[in-house]
């Protein structure tokens, strides 16, 4: 019985080359992209491809990943959140309003006990990603009309907290993952690739994972089996608002300042790697190894265009361009892999 | 009119294979014009591969191909169109977020000079379209919003009156009740006085017999037999079909039934006084456990939503349920399911998860009881191979993509992912739709088996012979309202058909 089944199994999965890799598109795309960027550079300029730049591009993409390890959850659910960016910037200026400033930072803040003050930034950012929840399944707001008030929102949270000036302090902890490091790497490096296992194991191993994929790939059907699917969207975008959040505070920390419309580049940027990565945006497929590749192809494109000679307002051009490439392919990749499994 | 003709389309020696597995075998297959064709055959024995590879679905396979008497290879669905074949497929291919209207005139819409739609001119004759097949619709509305079969049967009559002169309907009946199906042969016939060719699918042994003029049985990828319709029986066809004798299966229920004595078991489900808009009015019934309770009614009279309601997807405006006496307002399906109710929707694209494997399929409604946080796939794995033998899916693979399963053995995924851990109240909507003689048994030993059980069962359906085959008692549904009941009584098709 086992063995007549397999070799089934096996018949049908020998269908040849050309129908594998054309239902594999989605996770080898963005794979050659890397490769082909990364030989690019390392070809154009004799810095691009040592190991300190390695380094420094590992330094340049963890904030976006930390971001991007939520975004993914709520990409693969088929729904987005455009206030990633914002609710970073609020939290990591929440925890520096919590913190005791020197004293020509001209803020009317409120010094604590640096663990209260990080458990009251997260609770912030919680709160702010539960809004988010109850506006898209309770309301029955799109997520993406929702997200952009959210955005608003915590904007004007920021705006309010700081008035226009700029906070230096955070809290030790903060301090030491956000730009310190350990044996030479530094422990914003550490903390994203933790996160971004986590999300991983998460999203492979527990049954929540499952049901995002799921709810992504047939919402009408998980409700049919009786998932709770409002449950997992909302859950989905307190994670998003959460790990949000933490990548705002390890920001703040990383460039020494938190003061308004900081992260700003950041909501593009968390974006673009989740999608170029070849997570689909239609739900349902991808997950943290194609945010991994994305976050790579998307740090070497903007740090090796740094190592290049070419004119710096054209760069932004280059990279809208190869952005635009990406996109074509993911939303390629979805047709070829329904005609594959046709 | 038995004069020899040279058929307008010809096949030989097909042979399409998906990956390894061989879905059709050296098939020879001829179609006339003034012909209405009759395909029978298992689930999954390769009809719809057949008709989907002269449409021009599947573009690579092995074999002649001849219209006209012409060498033809199509390169995609638009060439078949454009040689004048035109096709209902098993799946519903409809845009749901489009009008009817624009259905209708899907892919050649009226336009004017300036290339515009003429959205006006579109209504009416989508209309007119309409209402020459029965169908009362206001052509404006959103396709989607309208009750499956009424979707069924538009696409039906797009693809009918789309001027095609090969015309292919595969398993159309299967969401129509009796009055349609009726309309749907007249046009049918019509169509042949017109010299269209006509290939007919369905499981529906009779209808076959009755609007057919040829039949081609299919067993395993090959062609088994073909004869003229007149010159067969169910029984000799059915045993074609599955290679042994069918007589258990050929029950027909034109004669009378008689429902058992009621049963005074446990109330599992009250229903009081459910409304809904439009849809139900004041509906009323008890379910009992170990005791199968029919619902009967044309298309539209209210079951798919009865059907929601108790399921928790739709909220009653008026009206009680309790579960075991408790009463109930479900505010999720995950509530419902969570209560102890189950449903099996009649539509495979909204349980499903195609780009899944089937025993993620399974699993899916059952994970909560099989991990509480990491996911056990050997155990999943495990749970959907016992479904999938007792179901006997085809292919027995459990790992395979649901999508590449044949329509009718999905719908036995849809069954299976609710019988690892029976629930205390399964509802059922057209449970054997799409489901060959052989499958149809299965399910209704399984339905008994389940009953054995203690399992309360109501079984929802627009076919006739399904509430009989199944059911202990019968309630009729009729413009959102119980009209009649059947009970302890005799009860036959007729019967049923003159309380609806
Ligand atoms: N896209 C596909 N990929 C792989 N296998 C497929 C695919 N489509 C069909 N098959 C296989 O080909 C065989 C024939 O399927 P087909 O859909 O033609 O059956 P059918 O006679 O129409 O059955 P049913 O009555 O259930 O609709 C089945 O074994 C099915 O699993
Ligand atoms: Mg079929």
């Amino acid at each position: 019985m086992a063995s007549s089944e397999t070799a089934f199994a096996e018949a049908h999965r020998a269908r040849g080359l050309a129908p594998f890799l054309r239902s594999q598109m989605r996770n080898i795309a963005p794979f050659l992209t890397l490769i082909f960027l990364s030989a690019f550079f390392a070809f154009a300029s004799p810095s691009f491809a040592t190991l300190d730049n390695l380094g420094n591009i590992l330094t340049q993409v963890s904030v976006t990943g930390i971001i991007a390890v939520g975004l993914t959850f709520v990409i693969l659910c088929a729904e987005i959140d455009l206030s990633i960016a914002s609710i970073a910037n609020v939290t990591g200026i929440a925890v520096a309003y919590f913190t005791l400033q020197e004293s020509y930072v001209n803020i009317a803040n409120v010094p604590l006990p640096g663990a209260v003050a990080i458990v009251l930034s997260i609770l912030l950012c919680a709160l702010l990603g539960l809004v988010n929840a109850l506006g898209l399944t309770v309301i029955g707001i799109p997520s993406f009309i929702m997200t952009l008030a959210m955005m608003q929102i915590a904007a004007g949270i920021s705006a309010l907290l700081v008035r226009g000036q700029i906070a230096y302090k955070v809290p030790g902890l903060i301090t030491t993952l956000g730009s310190g490091s350990v044996s030479g790497i530094p422990w914003i490096v550490i903390v994203a690739a933790i996160m971004l296992l986590g999300g991983h194991l998460v999203l492979t191993y527990t049954r929540f994972g499952r049901y995002v994929y799921m709810v992504g790939g047939n919402r009408e059907a998980a409700e049919y089996s009786g998932l709770n699917v409002k449950l997992i969207l909302g859950a989905v975008m307190v994670i998003s608002a959460v790990c949000s959040g933490i990548g705002g505070m390890l920001g703040v920390a990383h460039f020494g300042s938190a003061q308004q419309n900081e992260f700003d580049t950041y909501l593009l940027d968390s974006i673009a790697a989740v999608v170029v990565g070849g997570t689909s945006l239609f739900g349902g497929r991808g997950g943290i190894g194609n945010t991994i590749v994305g976050l790579f192809v998307l740090g070497v494109l903007n740090n090796g265009l740094d190592h290049v000679n070419i004119d710096s307002f054209l760069k932004i051009l280059i990279r809208g361009l190869i952005l635009l490439a990406a996109l074509i392919i993911n939303v390629y990749a979805q047709r070829l892999r329904e005609k594959a499994a046709e | 009119m038995p004069e020899v003709r040279s058929p307008i389309l010809e096949l030989q020696g097909i042979t399409k294979s998906f990956g390894g597995v061989e879905a059709l075998r050296g098939v020879d297959f001829a179609l006339h014009a003034g012909e209405i064709h009759g395909l029978v055959g298992e689930n999954g024995a390769g009809k719809s591969t057949l008709m989907k590879i002269i449409a021009g679905v599947h573009t690579e396979f092995s074999g002649r191909f001849l219209i006209d008497g012409k060498e033809t290879h199509f390169r995609s669905a638009r060439d078949a169109h454009a040689a004048g074949i035109a096709m209902v497929h098993q799946e519903l291919s409809v845009a749901p977020d489009l009008t009817v209207a624009e259905n209708v005139f899907l892919g050649n819409q009226p336009t004017n000079a300036l290339g515009l739609v003429q959205w006006r001119r579109m209504a009416r004759e989508a209309g007119e379209q309409l209402a020459r097949f029965g169908i009362d619709v206001d052509p404006m509305t959103r396709l989607g919003d309208l009750p499956i079969g009424l979707q069924q049967l538009i696409e039906i009559a797009r693809v009918l009156f789309s001027g095609a002169r090969i015309v292919i309907l595969d398993e159309p009946t299967s969401a129509l009740s009796p009055p349609e199906v009726e309309r749907l042969f007249a046009t049918l016939r019509r169509l042949r006085e017109e010299g269209a060719a006509i290939v007919f699918i369905s499981h529906f042994i009779e209808d076959i017999l009755l609007v057919s003029d040829t039949v081609t049985v299919f067993r395993n990828g090959r062609k088994v037999a073909e004869t003229a319709s007149a010159a067969t029986s169910k029984g000799a066809l059915i045993e074609a079909m599955i290679g042994r004798g069918g007589e258990a299966l050929e029950h027909s229920y034109t004669d009378d039934l008689m429902l058992p004595q009621s049963s005074d078991s446990a109330v599992i489900l009250k229903v009081d006084q459910l409304s809904l808009s439009r849809s139900l009015k004041d509906v009323s019934f008890e379910a009992r456990a170990g005791e199968v309770l029919g619902i009967y009614g044309f298309m539209g009279c209210g079951q798919q939503e009865l059907s929601r309601i108790l399921f928790g997807k739709l909220k009653p405006d008026g009206g009680t349920l309790a579960v075991e006496g408790e009463p109930k307002t479900f505010a999720s399906t995950a509530a419902a399911r969570r209560a102890g109710v189950a449903l099996v929707p009649e539509s495979r694209r909204d349980m499903l998860f195609h780009q899944e494997p089937v025993y993620k399929n399974v699993s899916i409604s059952i994970l909560d009881r099989i991990s509480s946080l990491l996911l056990k796939p050997t155990q999943e794995r495990d749970i959907a191979r016992r479904q999938v033998e007792q179901l006997q899916i085809r292919p027995p693979v459990v790992g395979l993509d649901l999508g590449m399963l044949s329509g009718g053995n999905q719908q036995k995924v849809a069954l299976a992912k609710w019988l690892t851990y029976p629930p205390k109240l399964l509802v059922l909507c057209e449970p054997t739709r799409g489901m060959d003689v052989g499958a149809k048994n299965d399910v209704i030993n399984i339905v008994r088996d389940l009953r054995a059980r203690g399992l309360a069962i109501i079984v929802l359906s627009t076919e006739p012979e399904t509430v009989l085959s199944l059911a202990d008692r019968i309630l009729v549904l009729k413009r959102g309202a119980l009209v009649r009941e059947f009970k302890n009584e005799p009860v036959s098709k007729d019967r049923l058909l003159e309380a609806a």
